[in-house]
């Protein structure tokens, strides 16, 4: 009896220290990354062009595209995965369509980001010819993150209850005007943080990026052309770190990753405000 | 209230445009359908493209070479992938066993013994983890975890298997907790109450009760997180050292698929031998991860019956 109260105690310890462990690594990681980079983001560094083999570079260029590249992807990806998850959550019937589409969602979501990154080189490099473009990153960066997009916007629809959409059909709406007032509306702050959740993957994508849109930015800044070449912040901090020549890629690569964490931590917390407004204000029901 | 859910403009019908309505409905559900067709040309067109372009391979080399041949020297015309396919194998084993364990730990913890504050700590610690680029945690291996093994091993460069699969555990540690969470939250409370009434401590539940229910979730967050390691590309890159040689121990310089990719595929030119024996490996891969989420999908359907 003693001894199996001892061993509870331990077992019961080791969980605990599970837990202990995934929060201190956080922590260590945090404090390492920051305490290196923090102090290299000055002015100067956030705005500076960076420099392929001198000292006193900065990463400028590569914040506008980062950007630049999030925004387009995400015009290709919420509209198509939202009308999809619409269709798989409020249209699709039980049939064999209906599954072959469950199952490419799934496994495009399982397709390595790399995949993603040649079957872009193939199609909008070496097919279309675009040469290395902040399109074709875009676009190879949204088809990684459709099956989320999918995935979420399923879930979100169907969790809502069955109420409301009685209550609208029984007004006499279309099924359509019920989707798009009703069930939207109530489903949207799930929707947001799946969004979130793909917007953080495409500032920290890189593998797809550096055979799509290239590790070179172009000579002007801001570049909108959307057919130059355009180096992301993650695909910089890779190129200075792991192949770059400049003396200083200690000091640039610090900066970048400290950057690259700020921006993530930054949109973590501006996408729970806009989620609390929305529940706030949608769901007092 | 019910003015900011029902904020459509024509929400109520009037006999007027019923017409109309019935035509816009008919439109959207054909783009709505579109949408989601789109989804299987994308995956289609993914597995053609890709293979196609890497079974050009075997114009120039045998298969039975190219699987079996740990002799990767593509100027000498030699194209054996062993050697990446057991880096591969050796490190998404080893990640997901020191991922895995920690992983479904911290899920018991969060759902059977946190107090509600650490709780929260602990989903918001995840989701920090989730939010972290491959590029920084491949920094982070660079400049902390390769030059620790380096002191403590004496005899090493530092690179090589071990730190990959220590880095990348931490990487799959999110996709092991939340899937197994959920799983374990879902185990019906009266399981557990039953267990308690039998006389069984919250170990014995957990381990005699709970876990057994929550095992298809459970397994399934892993296979999950097993074809995330699979995939990763850019934090491996960065601290396995890039070579094409078998390593004898944890602690050489090896490669794996995705890093050989990665390397390599800028040196090369579209078309030729060496460029499409890459592609064959990225072949490799997707059918692996394919199976993978097959294998995840049928644990998954077996659970909820």
């Amino acid at each position: 009896m003693k001894c199996s109260k001892l061993k509870d105690n331990f077992i019961t310890m080791l969980f605990w220290a599970s837990g202990v462990i995934i929060f201190l690594l956080l922590c260590c990681f945090l404090f390492m990354i920051l305490s290196e980079g923090l102090p290299v983001l000055s002015l100067d560094f956030i705005f500076g062009r960076p420099e392929e083999m001198l000292e006193g570079g900065g990463i400028g260029p590569e914040i506008f595209n980062t950007f630049y590249i999030l925004l387009l992807s995400m015009l290709i990806t919420i509209p198509i995965g939202l009308g999809a998850g619409i269709y798989l959550a409020e249209y699709a019937k039980d049939n064999i369509i209906t599954r072959v589409i469950k199952l490419s969602v799934e496994c495009l979501a399982s397709v390595p980001s790399i995949v993603f990154g040649l079957f872009g080189m193939i199609v909008f490099v070496v097919k279309f010819k675009m040469g290395f473009s902040i399109l074709g990153g875009a676009a190879a960066l949204s088809l990684l993150n459709l099956p989320v997009m999918v995935r979420v916007t399923e879930q979100a629809i169907t969790s809502v209850p069955n109420i409301y959409k009685e209550a609208s059909y029984a007004l006499g709406t279309t099924k359509w005007q019920t989707i798009y007032s009703v069930i939207l509306p109530i489903a949207l702050p799930n929707i947001i943080t799946g969004i979130n959740l793909i917007a953080g993957r495409a500032i920290g994508e890189s593998a797809v990026l550096i055979y799509t849109a290239g590790t070179s930015i172009s000579r002007v800044f801001p570049q909108f052309n959307p057919m130059a070449a355009g180096e992301t912040l993650s695909v910089h901090l890779w190129y200075v770190k792991a192949i770059g020549l400049i003396p200083d890629a200690d000091r640039v690569s610090a900066g970048t990753a400290a950057m690259l964490i700020v921006i993530i931590l930054i949109f973590n917390m501006v996408i729970k405000l806009i989620n609390k407004y929305i529940k706030r204000n949608f769901e007092g029901v | 209230m019910e003015s900011k859910i029902i904020r459509g403009k024509n929400t109520y019908l009037t006999f007027k445009n019923v017409k109309t309505a019935k035509e816009i409905e008919k439109i959207i559900k054909m783009l709505l359908t579109a949408c989601a067709i789109f989804m299987i040309i994308v995956i289609f067109s993914i597995i053609t493209f890709v293979s196609k372009q890497g079974l050009e391979t075997f114009k120039m080399v045998s298969p039975i070479e190219y699987f079996t041949s740990s002799y990767w020297s593509p100027f000498e015309e030699q194209f054996g992938i062993l050697t990446f396919i057991k880096g591969t194998l050796l490190l998404t084993g080893l990640s997901t066993l020191i991922g895995g364990v920690l992983g479904v730990g911290c899920a018991i913890f969060i759902s059977k013994f946190a107090p509600k504050f650490i709780k929260n700590i602990l989903r918001f610690t995840v989701e920090i983890f989730v939010g972290i680029p491959s590029v920084v945690y491949g920094y982070i291996g660079l400049t902390v975890v390769v030059p620790l093994i380096r002191r403590i091993f004496s005899n090493s460069v530092g690179f090589g298997i071990l730190p990959a699969s220590l880095i990348l555990s931490v990487m799959i540690m999110p996709t092991v907790i939340t899937i197994s969470e959920d799983s374990i939250n879902s185990v019906d409370i009266s399981f557990e109450e039953a267990s308690y009434a039998l006389g069984a401590t919250k170990i014995q539940t957990i381990f005699g009760v709970i876990l057994p229910c929550a095992f298809p979730g459970i397994i399934s967050s892993i296979i999950l997180a097993m074809a995330r390691a699979l995939g990763e590309t850019m934090a491996v890159q960065m601290v396995i050292g890039n070579t094409p040689q078998l390593a004898n121990s944890l602690l050489e310089p090896t490669s794996s698929l995705t890093t050989a990719i990665v390397m390599d595929i800028a040196n090369t030119e579209f078309g030729s031998t060496w460029n499409n024996a890459l592609f064959m490996m990225a072949t490799v891969l997707l059918v692996i991860s394919i199976i993978f989420i097959l294998f995840a999908r049928k644990l998954n359907r077996r659970s909820m019956r």
